[in-house]
């Protein structure tokens, strides 16, 4: 099977060749072709020659032409900070006093350079992979953009105290959010990776997901022309499992703070799962402990099918080193195949 | 005593201002201010911040109960109150990121539990190394929600300890919740896995520094 075939079968709830490694670097793309992070991102030829030594050095199933979340509020008049060893960063909020919100228009894809750049690095790995390789696409979800637009603090007290700003704030959002996500499968991109950390239970209750983050993403998800994942980026989803799978995407991304085979139960073959390495505690795991993690995952949610193995965050870390992921490509390559008739043992020695 | 925290509780958890409002007022015809602090808002906080690090309740709702308790312990008792907690020089700032809510949520809290700390806004090594010597800070609490700047941390411990100032510096952030043992690594002499543990291990210290 190609990464495509077995990434395909796995969201068909069936058993492919191998379990598929998505492994998620963005970052580690500049050390690769000797570029500091802000000179990397400056090209779209930089990411592309990137993200194909990535996929080959490290045995991935997938491409990723995520650059970075702050990429999308430049189109919206904001700045990117570069740091030198870690993702860049948003800067100022766009929005300082509420009353913006009653006039803000989402900007046009087609003006943003940042965006085109993305869609260039699309293009260009469509051109290097055609259909043989996953390409994932990302879109900030249109209820956890706030975050960087205004500040997690003014936006959860707009949820809260004002709700009618709240929603145009959201209608304006969604229309970016569809506009950008489908510019990318028009590009080339399989899929979608709907990044809405603010859904998770870790950062809202479940009772005001139903009436907030779930009722956009029905209409985001609804209107954007692919399959989508939705990643909580480190959050909970264990209580709200069937409610994303509600919303229709086909993958949830989840985090290393709960159980996969919990999680496994709970989305009952309706929906697969991303996950759920933890990429922080991997900047100090030696290759063995990574060999440990990975089995344990596998073992966890590998059977059936409906998994993809993963980062909880949805990147991996700039710091996390060269050791650490080819060690991860080892381990999936030693323990995925299926079918996994390792895995009850182990259980039993281990869990 | 107990009723009072679960009532308080109930009412922070559902963003009930005057329903916590009243829970004060009915305790403050009993207690004086600074024991319906000590006995009821604290208590309830360090609560929330427990069922928050077990998943049972949402940050939302954290950030919200923390505001609710600064307004109310802001009228209760004032900054100028000989009542407010005689303590060491206290500031918190974040550390390089630019992700603000984990902050604001620990100040709050700090501030509704009857302290008093400099907000240092957010920082880089250099100028928080030489604001807290020059301020004479004794503790120093740090917030991050990226890798790279937990990793900092570990610059300012050092620069601290070398111009020997006795500094105690408490961290708090995702990167810590997910490698519990990078607070360590880092030289920070402690971690707050919730808003509410910050300021018991302020009050521990403040405490063992009397």
């Amino acid at each position: 099977m190609n990464a495509m075939q077995r990434t395909l079968t796995a969201l068909g709830q069936q058993e492919p060749d191998r379990v598929p490694l998505f492994l998620l670097t963005t970052e580690h793309g500049a050390k690769e072709v000797g570029l500091s992070i802000e000179e990397y991102y400056s090209r779209a030829g930089n990411v592309i020659e990137g993200q194909m030594r990535l996929l080959k050095k490290y045995r991935a199933d997938c491409l990723y032409g995520f650059y970075y979340a702050a990429i999308e509020m430049e189109a919206w008049g904001g700045h990117t900070i570069f740091m030198p060893d870690g993702p860049p960063l948003c800067g100022s909020p766009i929005i300082t006093r509420a009353e913006q919100i009653d006039t803000l228009i989402p900007p046009a894809i087609e003006t943003a350079p940042g965006l085109q750049r993305v869609l260039d690095t699309i293009r260009g790995l469509k051109e290097r992979v055609g259909d043989s390789v996953p390409i994932i696409g990302v879109a900030i979800s249109p209820f956890s953009l706030p975050v960087m637009q205004m500040g997690f603090d003014n936006y959860l007290e707009l949820i809260y105290e004002q709700p009618e700003r709240f929603e145009r704030l959201m209608q304006a959002n969604i229309t970016f959010s569809v506009n950008w996500a489908n510019a990318q499968l028009a590009a080339g991109a399989t899929a979608i990776c709907y990044f809405d950390p603010v859904s998770s239970t870790t950062n809202i209750p479940r009772e005001l997901y139903l009436k907030t983050g779930q009722t956009v993403a029905r209409q985001a998800l609804s209107r954007i022309k692919g399959p989508t994942a939705t990643h909580m980026a480190s959050g909970r989803a264990l209580p709200i499992i069937g409610e994303i799978a509600d919303t229709g995407t086909a993958i949830i991304g989840v985090s290393a703070l709960e159980d996969l085979a919990a999680l496994k139960a709970a989305a009952n073959r309706r929906v697969s799962l991303l996950g759920n390495l933890n990429g922080i505690e991997m900047r100090r795991w030696t290759t063995a402990h990574a060999e440990f993690e990975v089995r344990r995952a596998i073992a966890k949610a590998g059977r059936g099918g409906g998994f993809l193995l993963g980062d909880n965050h949805g990147e991996i870390p700039w710091l996390v080193p060269d050791e650490v992921l080819l060690a991860i490509g080892d381990a999936v390559e030693r323990w995925g195949n299926y079918p996994l008739d390792w895995v009850d043992d182990w259980l039993k020695e281990n869990d | 005593m107990n009723e009072w925290i679960v009532s308080f509780r109930a009412a922070l958890e559902t963003l009930d201002r005057l329903g916590a409002e009243s829970v004060v007022n009915q305790a403050l015809a009993h207690l004086t201010p600074i024991l319906v602090v000590d006995q009821i808002v604290v208590p309830a906080l360090e609560q929330i911040g427990l069922a928050w690090e077990q998943g049972d309740i949402a940050l939302s709702q954290v950030y919200m109960s923390g505001r609710i308790c600064e307004e109310l312990v802001e009228q209760v008792l004032p900054p100028s109150d000989p009542d407010r907690k005689h303590q060491p020089r206290s500031a918190i700032v974040v550390l390089s990121d630019y992700h603000m809510l984990g902050k604001r949520i620990v100040y709050s809290q700090m501030r509704a539990s009857g302290f008093e700390l400099f907000d240092y806004g957010r920082m880089d090594v250099d100028e928080l190394v030489e604001r807290v010597l020059a301020g004479n800070i004794r503790v120093l609490l740090i917030s991050v929600l990226m890798l790279p700047s937990a990793l900092k941390v570990g610059q300012v411990c050092a620069r601290l300890k070398a111009a020997g100032l006795p500094v105690k510096v408490v961290v708090g952030g995702a990167p810590f919740l997910f490698d519990d043992k990078l607070w360590s690594e880092v030289g920070a002499d402690a971690m707050g896995r919730n808003a509410a543990e910050a300021v018991t291990i302020v009050e521990r210290w403040m405490r063992e520094m009397q």
